[in-house]
């Protein structure tokens, strides 16, 4: 293996990304391993190494006794093309063995548009892409990340998923496998086991059933399986671990920084936000414990760069106790602290100040609607007058460049609210001309507008998604009424984000449309270069599947929902009272000025939301 | 400034020669030795290597010079540093002070040609009197395409035996700069005037530095 792999890499791209031996990577004597576990991520080594998930988690089942949990990432399309060419397996970075050796199979997942990743590396890996077609306990492959709350799509190649966080779940699971191991159970026993532990979804033992017009028409639970399974969460995230000896890449990545989760969950309720919703309660870190880790992440990394991170960082209470802290270490060690996802209604000039002192970040707003009409519609908490105020404090201060990211296609939406965005980034111009203090270098606005994919567990769940010909008229629309020069506009091309939606809410019969894709040379659906839509309208076309079923139809409320067997902990009530407030264009105060009801906090046991 | 010498071996020769710098600097960070950093908008710790390195290739003798906050004995540099590394990459020696690097001039390299269905007849007496002739012209990725050039000025001696059934070795002494002779290009010239012997497969090693008086560089 290692002397076959010497003779590809130099024939491929960042050859660094395929051999392992990073700092503080995991090696273990295979002949004390019982259970070997190959962690896949479906996307490139680039974008996994920055996944936080796959960082923890690793670093919980390593803990675990006789278990190695090993890295494997998808090969860019030169390695893949030698891979093919050569005959040689998928491997781990660890070991550099071979995928299909391994007992256990684990897939991060936080992408839909990486579906076809999955199978094309089970296919690389030489193991059969059907959970049905697999025999036995090896080969055990298992799911976990936010495309697990819609897990139909997946249903006929995935053996189990995880839902929520996978911190106290992952080793219980494991556990079990071990067990299972001791005894020579059948895989048919371990998957009866598994599906009682609490988080753990078992899709073969949910039959879906539908009516004559094709609509889901019930769920039936089999084999004992829960009729409803809830995600797992960590009440308390001080002590929850932490991988303090963080894997050190040896080849820059896209987030090439430590990482401090100062909180889990939100308190916005933005109506569109799948995160918002599906990770809830909320539940936070003391500052005391975050410089704690932090230090030690630095020390023990060697990282220049850290960044906060969290949904929404200004929600965080600590934050200015954290940040007395943190920004005198930093400085006196030379470190670039970030602080993204601060709100422009409470970013307090001070800590912009601060901040600067370290490194001049940019300033970004993410208005997502262009009137105030329809951001009370989506619960956008985000007034003109504070991302203006904010702007002209940011333009006095000597910043000149704003990004302002918007959607289209929210529901409601209407020509109007589309020219509001042109408005308001007029406005923004405008403010810069009076207040900025260095006109010589001018403004520069950048402007995105991304297609709206309505998705599961949030009130817009049930929503149309407009036409690829719609979105683009509006995008147009849109591209006519910006005048100024400093505008610098891009828009999502609909193709991708039409298939988004298409698998966010689809259901069992989606899968086949996935593989038939892959089939026809589908995979790195994320990256440009590689994305074919032709390849997919052909897939949908081939399986008789409508994309438009899934997308500009919407989903009745009376419809039995793909996903109605996953809990989130959020109501399906609770979100059905947000989505008619949504259309009578009320807004739901933020939890922190009086719970909405969301049903989340019943998740806890002991500890109490922190919303 | 101080320097040190370190191998690239294993692994560890896929690091590109930028992430190589990064690396170092993290390595420095982890081991408690504070880098100076450079002056302006952005300062960066300032590591520097000698020779920038091919991805692929490995090395016994690699410099990066540096300079640290603080007065440190380079044995407790060493030490350290080793112990912040990654596998594959080991620092051999700290010194205080270098020569200037203007002065390094020839690099001892190892070019093993691998066989996969044995050597040749006669391959390593017709290489060994490749090296001999008065001229060779290959082509090399320039700044604007390929362009001829003739390494021969830059072989200083090269020695070719057999190595075991399936290789071939190229003990070479070339000049590293000013001009400077990528070891690959030995191969490169195999390929062109004697494509019978072209190998499958091709590994290339530095193994030492030296000045133009055929005295070691430090």
């Amino acid at each position: 293996m290692t002397e076959q792999l010497a003779r590809i890499l130099p024939l491929v791209q960042k050859p660094a990304r395929y051999t392992g031996g990073e700092f503080n990577e995991i090696k273990k004597d295979v002949s004390q391993v019982r259970t070997r576990v190959a962690f896949c991520f479906p996307d490139t080594y680039e974008i996994g190494m920055s996944n936080m998930g796959m960082r923890i988690l690793y670093g919980v089942m390593n803990q675990m006794d006789g278990v190695w949990c090993e890295r494997v990432f998808a090969p860019w399309a030169d390695m893949e093309a030698l891979m093919r060419e050569r005959n040689i397996p998928l491997w781990t970075l660890e070991s550099q063995d071979s995928v299909a050796d391994f007992d256990m199979i684990a897939f991060s997942i936080g992408y839909e548009m990486c579906y076809t990743n999955i199978l094309n590396m089970l296919y690389l890996a030489g193991v059969p892409l059907h959970s049905d077609q697999r025999q036995g306990l090896k080969n055990m492959v298992f799911a976990g990340g936010v495309c697990a709350f819609n897990p139909e799509p997946l249903a006929d190649f995935i053996d189990f998923f995880v839902l929520g966080e996978g911190e106290e779940v992952t080793p219980e699971i494991l556990s079990l496998y071990q067990t299972a191991q001791e005894q020579n159970w059948s895989k048919d026993v371990f998957l009866r086991q598994v599906s009682k532990i609490p988080g753990v979804y078992v899709p073969s033992f949910y039959r879906h059933e539908y009516h004559a017009d094709g609509t889901l028409a019930r769920i039936v639970p089999l084999n004992g399986a829960p009729e409803r399974v809830t995600k797992r969460i960590v009440e308390d995230l001080d002590t929850a671990y932490v991988p303090t000896e963080m894997l050190v890449p040896s080849t820059e990545i896209v987030h090439d920084r430590a990482n401090l989760e100062v909180f889990r969950g939100c308190i916005r309720g933005c109506r569109f936000c799948q995160a918002g919703f599906s990770c809830r309660p909320v539940r936070r870190k003391s500052p005391k414990v975050l410089q704690e880790q932090a230090e030690k992440i630095l020390e023990n990394s060697g990282n220049q760069e850290i960044t906060i991170s969290s949904l929404s960082t200004s929600d965080y209470r600590s934050l200015p106790e954290l940040m007395e802290t943190l920004i005198p270490y930093c400085k006196e060690n030379r470190v670039n602290l970030s602080v993204p996802s601060l709100r422009a209604d409470n970013f307090s000039r001070e800590l912009m100040e601060k901040l600067q002192t370290l490194r001049k970040s940019g300033l970004t707003f993410a208005p997502e609607a262009g009137t105030q009409r329809l951001r009370d519609v989506i619960n956008k908490n985000l007034t003109e007058a504070e991302i203006l105020n904010t702007c002209a404090i940011a333009f006095s201060g000597g910043w000149n460049h704003v990004k302002l990211y918007f959607m289209l296609g929210l529901p409601t939406e209407t020509d109007a609210d589309v020219l509001g965005i042109a408005d308001l980034v007029y406005k923004v111009i405008q403010t810069w001309k009076e207040a900025a203090s260095n006109k010589k270098r001018g403004l520069r606005v950048h402007v995105a507008t991304a297609f709206f994919v309505p998705k599961p567990h949030t009130p817009f769940q049930w929503e149309k998604q407009i036409s690829p010909e719609e979105y683009l008229r509006r995008c147009r629309l849109l591209k006519d009424h910006f005048y100024s020069r400093s505008i610098e506009y891009n828009y999502h091309a609909p193709d991708l984000s039409r298939l988004e939606a298409v698998f966010a809410r689809g259901d069992r019969r989606v899968g086949g449309v996935i593989e038939e894709a892959w089939k026809h040379g589908a995979r790195l659906d994320g990256w440009d270069e590689f994305f074919s839509y032709q390849t997919w309208l052909d897939a949908f076309a081939a399986q008789g599947v409508d994309a438009d079923y899934y997308t500009v139809r919407g989903y009745d409320e009376s419809e039995v929902l793909p996903w109605d067997a996953i809990d989130v902990g959020v109501d399906k009530e609770f979100l059905l009272r947000e989505r008619q407030r949504a259309y009578a264009g009320e807004i739901t105060p933020d939890c922190r000025q009086g719970c909405a009801g969301c049903g989340a906090n019943r998740l806890l046991k002991e500890a109490v939301c922190d919303g | 400034m101080a320097r040190l010498l370190f191998e690239k071996k294993g692994n560890a020769i896929w690091i590109s020669h930028l992430d190589l710098m990064r690396l170092f600097q993290r390595s420095f960070k982890r081991a408690g030795l504070p880098l100076k950093h450079s002056q302006g908008f952005n300062p960066r710790p300032s590591v520097s290597i000698a020779l920038p390195l091919s991805v692929g290739v490995e090395s016994q003798c690699e410099l990066l010079d540096f300079t640290l906050e603080g007065e440190y004995d380079p044995k407790v540099v060493l030490r350290r540093l080793n112990e912040a590394l990654v596998s594959g990459v080991v620092v051999r020696d700290v010194y205080e002070n270098g020569g200037k690097l203007r002065d390094l001039a020839l690099l001892a390299c190892r070019v093993t040609l691998e066989y996969d269905a044995g050597v040749p007849q006669g391959a390593s007496e017709e290489i060994q009197s490749l090296f001999s002739r008065d001229c060779l012209v290959v082509e090399k990725k320039g700044k604007s395409g390929l362009v001829e050039q003739d390494i021969r000025p830059m072989i200083h001696s090269a020695e070719v035996l057999q190595a075991g059934e399936k290789c071939v070795r190229i003990e070479a002494v070339i000049r590293c700069q000013n001009p400077t002779l990528n070891p690959a290009l030995l191969a490169a010239a195999i390929g062109k005037y004697l494509p019978q012997y072209r190998p499958d497969f091709t590994k290339i090693c530095r193994e030492e530095i030296y000045d133009d008086t055929m005295t070691i560089f430090r």
